[in-house]
């Protein structure tokens, strides 16, 4: 039961900060608002026991990566946006329906779900740190090693691009 | 006990909201919240099947899209701010040199 009333709280939530993001103005909001949005994606994977991603999706999204973006927004002084101008008349005419036929495909899933599925308790949990770490560095070896030269490679391809030319 | 249907309802409607964000929104760090939203959503139902086959993968994979996520902010910040350089402006709809 508690089950249940946490998962719809932290859902609940979760659409209200990805409604408010769509529905704002000024980035900075925009950026609060996803904030919460990951903050609540984090609750909900502690509810589905996965303690290691719901501690990285804190320190990196959460943390790191909205820093950034908080940080990009002060450095280029983004005010509200402007609303003049057409904009995409495309956007308008195939955005929502496509966004109507994503939520038709969901109603679908919901109603054909399987009814005797996912029976995750809390407190247990399928992803402590330990067994995860050594997925990462047994099978998964090679593709942790290419992040690493992704990373890299992101680093420097972000201070070549971002340098001011003289 | 929550169904696993849930979980990608909910993932669902994130994605939606990303997607429309990604349509509607002029500003381009809007846009590009939009795209962090979107792959949020998508982690959200990788754990859940993970957790329903009880296998790890899934939660690995998450792994893996939060690194290429931090890479590709990264990257696409770089290059904002240099498009901010030259244009002096954040909206899309300006930055259209490729326009015919």
């Amino acid at each position: 039961m508690i089950h249940y009333v946490l998962f719809f709280i932290f859902a609940a939530l979760a659409v209200a900060g990805a409604l408010n993001l769509l529905a704002q103005k000024h980035p900075i909001a925009s950026a609060l608002s996803l904030i919460v949005v990951m903050g609540s994606l984090a609750a909900e994977y502690l509810l589905l026991g996965a303690e290691f991603v719901a501690a990285i999706q804190v320190i990196v999204y959460a943390g790191a990566i909205m820093v950034l973006f908080v940080f990009v927004i002060m450095l280029l002084n983004a005010g509200v946006e402007e609303t003049g101008g057409q904009g995409s008349r495309v956007a308008w005419i195939f955005g929502f329906p496509a966004m109507l036929a994503l939520g038709l495909l969901l109603a679908w899933v919901l109603v054909r779900r399987d009814p005797a599925n996912l029976p995750v308790g809390v407190g247990a949990t399928y992803g402590p740190a330990k067994a995860i770490g050594e997925q990462l560095f047994k099978p998964y070896l090679l593709p942790f090693e290419v992040t690493s030269v992704l990373v890299l490679i992101a680093i420097m391809g972000a201070v070549v691009l971002a340098r001011r030319e003289d | 006990m929550v169904p696993l249907g849930y979980y990608l309802v909910l993932s669902a409607i994130l994605f939606a909201c990303g997607v429309a964000g990604c349509l509607v929104k002029r500003n381009i760090i809007t846009i590009f919240m939009s795209i962090e939203l979107m792959l949020n959503a998508v982690n959200l139902s990788f754990v859940a099947f993970a957790a329903y086959w009880h296998v790890l993968s899934g939660q690995v994979f998450v792994f893996f899209v939060m690194v290429v996520a931090a890479a590709e902010t990264v990257a696409g910040f770089a290059i904002i701010i240099a498009v901010f350089r030259t244009r002096e402006t954040l909206n899309v709809d300006r930055v259209n040199l490729l326009k015919l």
